[in-house]
């Protein structure tokens, strides 16, 4: 017995102080020199603000893409072969549809799980997108684009529009009929390109649409071709992060030169993994309980057919509702038509928005000659016109994706579609001019109030002994005890008006 | 709570001793988060179990999501509060080191790069010229079949369609329509007899065909002879993004396309009365043969469909 006990701690000894764990570290560091670089990794800070978690949102319903992807394409057929459907859901028995519309109903009703994982995909890319947004919003309005970090704001804005690009190309693949007219809508925007659009139509389609090659050839874009490069942008992107680690909101100890916040492992890797669970967790409720995209109602794909209230993808919104509100301005002559009418809408607009959205941190550096290193977040208030700019531009494409349901708004309504339509012009065009200056003023509100941004504190009264009642402010709370908000140097282009002080240590601001 | 408010400053990870109050958990009762955390926990297994369970008789598709769902949800709710409140509450800094290298480093990079590199590229002007037009020519040759076997040459397949002199007009079924068929205000999608079934008849060929009186009636100056006793046929592909303008009010004569509602007037000739559709749908000629039978004069007067750079 006691040797046995001997044994054991002999082999525990031998293994030294951090046992089995230890010696493995060892065998490792032999051969791939790990624990320099796996200490620092382990002791890598991360800041915690709730904002920082947009992002995340977007990187793990991107994971669950992959995985509820490759589990769609075990069962989906990308074929455009015309098969008579005798499957489980018999409204649609003995109708004519294509392997590809067959595939998607069978492996929604005769596999299992295989409904749950198609609406579960459908909203992770759903999700997907909005994140993408909301963290790109994050980034812009706190300024975190800014040097050194513009290189992940292009490389965040290519993924943005590669989401775009394979949410579309996804929600195609079911030749379903409000898809199947998406992808007629899509060819003719190509057709629209002046000189080459009709050849780029056919190449892209393999010859007149529909042809049978765009089903097998936006599937090999959806599952790979396109996937491939999210993963090498995302992985690009999140080196760039850890490289150049993460920003942080000014306060409590946080400069320039550091960062504040928890550790790597084990905080943030709790945090983080379980968030990756709650993400899958709130997809697979949608999945559960949410319809999405019933593409057994619609029915399969005819050329000839469509039905009324055709809407694609919420984040394809806002270019359908460009092509509504658009007029009817065409070039006719010398023998050639421009569509502009098409044209300008779903080509030149996108194009402007998204370049845009690209040079903007040079653009911004410009106007500002604001050349230095940025690692202090600003709140978006103290920098009142790049938020205003990027609020208007905001409601601008919120306005074109309100447009993209003009016909369902007119019947809600009960209004003629000719009203709703020129409202949506008038609201499209003005709706940024009026969200530049609100929002610009409230900034500078928000600048002139004596503690804004911050919890009020309470006001702790208490009774003298003469019977007087004093009111006295209790102290702020410490996650409020900012030092300020002077990220170095103010740029020149902010001309900020001077505070007053005023009265009571009240701020004044010329209004 | 109030421990939560005590001000802690940042301090560095590396050294710390283990009793350090930033290595502590941040909840003020541990016990009591653990014993939630542990019921989220359990819940949450019992899920993902009842997961299992689901899929294992084939339950409907909201009980394995919902399963699942609250599964993942509690388990992950469970760690990120473990994470949160149980594990060192920090905070903890880092520093930041400059990216930047010395001006020293720098210029010994150019230095290798220029000096090493461009010079001897600079000398060999003839060799890197010659490499730059070879690789430039597999470029070229290179996009050939990677472009070229994409698809075939438009030509002039968007300027014409399968409706020839003489075609019958056929419904969805392959019926020909002869001229009692309809009654007035009757519209149907019509094809040229034998593309009915085919992807392009329904892409390309498909027409409206309504009546609009009993007598013949002329839709424009010009088209005197194309609607034979008030039989009015037009392209069924928008002039603006070739959807089928499968719509049709009644009253107004209107044909309205659903996908971005253009409108267009049956009676003068599918111009477009709303919308962004730029141009009216082609009109089909039609005749009514001596058997009494619906057939095209010829093909539509000008090419269907939305706009393109070669559409004269």
């Amino acid at each position: 017995m006691s040797d046995v006990i001997n044994t054991q701690r002999s082999k525990r000894q031998a293994l030294g102080p951090y046992g089995r764990v230890g010696k493995t570290l060892d065998e490792l560091d032999d051969r791939l020199g790990i624990a320099k670089g796996g200490r620092t990794f382990m002791d890598k800070i991360f800041p915690d603000h709730w904002s920082f978690m947009l992002g995340e949102i977007a990187l793990y319903s991107f994971v669950i893409l992959l995985v509820t992807g490759v589990f769609l394409t075990l069962y989906f057929t990308p074929s455009q072969a015309l098969v008579t459907y005798h499957g489980s859901y018999l409204p649609l028995d003995g109708q004519k549809m294509s392997q590809a519309f067959a595939s998607t109903v069978n492996l929604s009703f005769a596999v299992r799980g295989g409904l749950l994982m198609r609406q579960m995909h459908h909203w992770a890319c759903d999700i997907f997108v909005g994140a993408i947004v909301v963290h790109m919003a994050r980034v812009f309005f706190t300024g975190a684009f800014r040097k050194p970090r513009e290189l992940n704001w292009t490389i965040g804005t290519t993924l943005l529009i590669l989401a775009i690009l394979n949410g579309f190309l996804g929600y195609s693949l079911p030749d379903d009929l409000v898809s199947g007219t998406g992808i007629r809508i899509a060819y003719s925007i190509i057709l629209s390109i002046p000189v080459v659009g009709s050849y780029l139509g056919f190449l892209v389609f393999g010859g007149n649409f529909p042809g049978t090659a765009i089903i097998p050839r936006f599937f090999i874009l959806h599952c790979l071709i396109v996937p491939a490069i999210i993963v090498g942008l995302v992985g690009a992107h999140l080196f760039l992060l850890v490289r150049q680690k993460h920003t942080q909101f000014p306060g409590d100890g946080r400069t320039e030169t550091n960062v504040v916040g928890s550790p790597m492992f084990p905080v943030f890797m709790a945090k983080t993994t379980g968030f990756l669970f709650i993400v899958g967790g709130i997809t697979a409720l949608l999945g559960a309980f949410a319809q999405v995209n019933p593409i057994w109602q619609f029915g399969p794909y005819d050329a000839s057919r469509i039905s009324y209230a055709v809407q694609p993808d919420w984040y394809m919104g806002f270019l359908d509702g460009a092509l509504r509100i658009w007029p009817s301005w065409t070039f006719h002559d010398w023998g050639h038509t421009i569509p502009f009418e098409v044209l300008i809408p779903a080509v030149i607009l996108p194009g402007i928005i998204f370049n845009l959205a690209f040079v903007w941190p040079m653009l911004e550096r410009k106007f500002t000659k604001d050349n230095e290193i940025h690692h202090l977040l600003d709140r978006p208030s103290n920098r009142p016109k790049r938020t205003a700019a990027g609020v208007a531009v905001l409601t601008f494409v919120c306005m074109l994706f309100v447009a993209s349901s003009t016909d369902v708004l007119a019947k809600f309504f009960d209004i003629s579609l000719n009203t709703m339509l020129v409202a949506m012009r008038v609201l499209v065009i003005i709706s940024p001019f009026i969200a530049y200056p609100i929002t610009y003023k409230i900034c500078r509100e928000l600048q002139g109030v004596v503690g804004g941004g911050k919890r009020k504190t309470p006001n702790v009264v208490s009774r003298t002994a003469e019977g007087q009642y004093v009111a006295t402010p209790s102290p702020a709370y410490v996650d409020d005890v900012h030092q300020g908000l002077d990220a170095t140097p103010v740029p020149t282009f902010i001309t900020e008006e001077p505070v007053v002080e005023g009265e009571n240590g009240v701020r004044v601001v010329d209004r | 709570m109030s421990d939560s408010h005590e001000h802690r400053t940042p301090v560095a990870l590396k050294g710390l001793s283990a009793d350090d109050p930033h290595l502590q958990p941040a909840a003020p009762n541990p016990q009591l988060v653990e014993q939630v955390i542990a019921v989220c926990f359990v819940l949450g297994a019992l899920c993902i179990a009842g997961f299992g369970a689901c899929y294992w008789i084939d339950a409907q598709a909201w009980k394995l999501g919902a399963t699942m769902g609250f599964g993942l949800f509690f388990l992950g709710v469970g760690l990120v509060a473990w994470g949160k409140y149980l594990m060192p509450r920090g905070p903890f800094v880092e520093e930041r080191h400059t990216l930047a290298n010395s001006s020293a480093d720098r210029d010994a990079l150019a230095a290798a790069i220029v000096e090493r590199g461009g010079g001897v590229v600079q000398r060999r002007k003839l060799l890197g010229g010659l490499l730059g037009g070879g690789l430039g020519i597999f470029g070229v040759v290179a996009m050939f079949p990677l472009l070229r076997s994409l698809g075939p040459l438009p030509k002039t397949t968007l300027q014409h369609t399968d409706w020839k002199k003489g075609s019958y007009v056929v419904d969805q079924s392959g019926r020909r329509i002869q001229v009692g068929d309809f009654a007035i205000g009757s519209i149907t999608t019509v094809f040229p007899e034998g593309t009915q079934n085919s992807d392009r008849g329904q892409a390309v060929d498909q027409t409206v065909l309504i009546r609009v009186s009993n007598e013949g009636f002329t839709t424009m100056k010009g088209r005197e002879s194309w609607a034979p006793k008030g039989y009015v046929a037009y392209s069924k592909v928008c002039t603006h993004l070739g959807c089928p303008v499968g719509l049709y009010e009644q009253e107004l004569e209107l044909l309205v396309c659903p996908c971005h509602q253009s409108m267009f007037n049956v009676r003068n000739g599918a111009i477009p009365q709303f919308g962004p559709a730029p141009r009216p749908l082609p009109q089909l000629p039609l005749y009514i043969d001596s058997s009494g039978f619906l057939r095209s004069q010829g093909d539509f007067h000008e090419a269907i469909g939305p706009g393109f750079w070669e559409r004269a």
